[in-house]
């Protein structure tokens, strides 16, 4: 048997967990519901392992603080719902240009504006890939259980300190609030990736020099005798701005492909029932469960559909979507929005399969029934 | 330590020379800063210097320190995360008028209520010379600039005194005009534990000596002369001598518990203990 700690948690509680498991060491940012518990249960949590925990003044300062521990070394993380995710976009630009590695979660809430505070949504799967400014590279994950929120935040972490760039976890209010019980693993059982770091005689430093055989820069923290340049602006490997058109290809490029050469690495998905499937359901988050459910109700009923659930929604598994639009009928993307995800999925399949949508944003999920519904309209 | 010296030892010769104009006096608070940290001899890898957006915060990138250059108004956020992440260090933050006291005005106030241990040097040039001489939160009503172009109706902010009023426990004004004190009062700053702000009145011959009419730099300079006078020395100056003045000097110096320091209590009494 195993000793490992049983416990009922809900997704927000799982999700700290999860951040300490990865070495959360710092915490920065501005209550939000349903955000909130990460941010109270992170301080309550990190003075015992250390961590720092601080309330800033607003989102903005949240995340500019959180970037500011990654800097000088510390694991961090900040939590918001959607206008708060709103406020953080032109920083995590920064994150992303300056390659600072930070986990930022958004439990997404119902919008526009204070929209449904207390509701769920799936309304920023389009502002997680396009709300900044300028092109970057995003890695978004959409977890759909409490225990998938733990191990998800663990691997948000170890992308963010590997591929040195901001990492979106995308989870929503009702995975965000729900409670189930979840085993904790023990400390080493799940590989934590720290970033690397020069070698601290390294007199040749440069921190955005890719030494062959790695994916990004070895990121020194500040005060650890590195001195070296940080900046948002276009630079080189030296850190300083350039603003020559040639090194800006050559830097965008790098941001690009450090995500696109290791795709198949960071893409995760589910597949349930797809074998003779003709109709798929395409679901992610909560909305996934409610899908799990109807496939099962329709497969009692002798149809036969599956479901596919990316878990990394950004980049987006448009490989797995193209297979599946050349052997199905029909493409069912059930979402909490008006039509978010769909659209990627319309442009991944190209029109060799029937993509339909089904979608809420007004503050109640999409129910099984929803689903069962839409699909008997399209079989 | 001859300037050839401080060049040598604590600028990056490579990045060199500036982007800013002939005149500008932005190099005279840069220097200063320089000299203040030589005179204190702190180890170069323990300094962090931070800035935002604007002609000011391009300052980092020629000091040989660890430099962060950030987005537009937060330089004070990003801050606050290197400084509670590693307290040991020496976090100064470089800043423009606009960019700490108008975009970044909420974090400006809000460090100084904290109370945490960063120095702030606010370079003021009345103006938004980066984007090219817009009013400012510091442009004196009445005043011109190219988003003013009928004379500014906004009050200006006295931004020491707003720093102070927020929780500051160190608050001074200097000028580029008067090096040596600025010196020492950014070497007082520097010192001090909590935060600290000096607000040291730049120059911008190009855009805001221009629209108002205050002539070319060194005309700029020598009204700084003219009319900046010490707070010590106001005090015992008739009302009369008093009029058109305006006060340099320390405004504010008192001890309070520091942010990181009373963080670290809480983590001393939690650590270890279950
Ligand atoms: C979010 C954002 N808004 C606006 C700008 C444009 N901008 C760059 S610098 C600046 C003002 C700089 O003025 P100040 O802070 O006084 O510094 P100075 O250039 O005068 O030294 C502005 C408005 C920006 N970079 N980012
Ligand atoms: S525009 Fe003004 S503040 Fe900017 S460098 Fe020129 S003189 Fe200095």
């Amino acid at each position: 048997m195993s000793s490992r700690k049983i416990k009922l948690m809900q997704g927000n509680e799982a999700c700290v967990e999860g951040a300490l498991y990865a070495g959360m060491k710092f915490y920065a940012g501005y209550p939000i519901t349903p955000s909130t518990e990460i941010a109270e249960i992170s301080a309550q949590k990190l003075p015992y392992v250390g961590g720092k925990f601080i309330q800033m003044e607003d989102e903005i300062a949240g995340i500019a603080t959180a970037i500011g521990g990654s800097i000088a070394g510390l694991k961090s993380m900040t939590a918001t719902s959607g206008p708060g995710f709103s406020l953080k976009q032109e920083n995590i630009g920064y994150a992303a240009i300056a390659e600072v590695p930070l986990v930022i979660v958004n439990v997404q809430r119902g919008g526009p504006s204070t929209g449904l505070p207390t509701a769920p949504a799936q309304g920023d799967v389009m502002q997680a890939m396009w709300g900044t400014h300028g092109d970057h590279p995003v890695i978004a994950i959409c977890p759909s259980s409490v225990k998938e929120t733990f191990y998800e935040t663990v691997r948000a972490f170890n992308l963010a300190e590997k591929y040195r760039m901001p990492v979106i976890l995308l989870t929503d209010e009702v995975v965000g609030h729900m409670r189930e019980s979840i085993e904790i693993p023990e400390p080493g059982e799940i590989e934590i990736y720290d970033r690397l770091r020069p070698e601290t005689d390294d007199q040749n430093y440069l921190p955005y020099g890719v030494n062959d055989g790695e994916i990004v820069g070895r990121m020194a923290g500040f005060g650890e005798g590195h001195r070296y340049h940080i900046t948002g602006l276009f630079h080189d490997e030296t850190g300083f701005p350039s603003n020559s058109t040639k090194n800006a290809g050559v830097m965008l490029d790098h941001l690009m492909s450090k995500i696109s050469n290791n795709t198949d690495e960071i893409i995760t998905f589910e597949e349930y029932l797809l074998e003779d499937a003709e109709t798929v359901v395409l679901s992610y988050g909560s909305t996934a469960r409610s899908a799990r459910s109807a496939v099962n109700k329709l497969r009692a009923a002798g149809h036969k559909v599956g479901m596919f659930r990316p878990i990394t929604i950004w980049p987006f598994p448009e490989k797995q979507v193209v297979e599946l639009s050349k052997r199905v009928k029909n493409i069912v993307v059930a979402e909490m929005n008006l039509g978010q995800l769909v659209l990627e999925v319309q442009r991944v399949v190209e029109g060799r399969t029937k993509v339909h949508h089904i979608g809420k944003a007004n503050g109640e999920v999409v129910t099984p029934i929803d689903i069962i519904k839409k699909v008997e309209e399209v079989l | 330590m001859d300037n050839n010296q401080l060049v040598d030892q604590y600028f990056r010769k490579d990045r060199l020379p500036h982007i800013w104009c002939p005149g500008c006096g932005h190099g005279v608070i840069m220097h200063s800063i320089v000299k203040a940290i030589a005179e204190l001899g702190w180890d170069k890898n323990d300094v962090v210097v931070v800035s935002g957006i604007g002609c000011s915060s391009r300052a980092p990138g020629y000091m040989d320190f660890n430099t962060l250059h950030t987005t537009h108004g937060r330089a004070l956020a990003f801050a606050t995360g290197v400084k509670l992440a590693k307290p040991h260090l020496k976090v100064i933050v470089i800043s423009g008028d606009g960019d700490a006291s108008a975009i970044g005005g909420n974090h400006l106030i809000h460090a100084s209520r904290r109370n945490i241990d960063i120095t702030t040097i606010v370079f003021n040039n009345n103006t938004y010379g980066m984007t090219g001489g817009q009013y400012s939160p510091t442009t004196p009503t009445n005043e011109f600039g190219t988003t003013a172009p009928h004379g500014n109706i906004d009050a200006p902010f006295d931004i020491a005194n707003l720093a102070g009023a927020a929780g500051a426990t160190y608050t001074a004004r200097t000028t580029a005009f008067h090096m040596n004190q600025m010196t020492t009062i950014i070497k007082n700053a520097l010192e001090h534990k909590g935060f600290s702000l000096v607000e040291a009145i730049s120059v911008c011959p190009t855009y805001y000596g221009r629209k108002n009419k205050k002539g070319d730099a060194p005309q700029m300079m020598k009204w700084l002369k003219d009319t900046f006078i010490d707070i010590k020395v106001a005090d015992k100056l008739p009302e009369e001598k008093r009029v058109g003045k305006l006060l340099m000097g320390e405004f504010k110096n008192v001890q309070k518990p520091e942010y990181t320091e009373e963080y670290h209590k809480i983590v001393d009494r939690l650590s270890g203990v279950k």
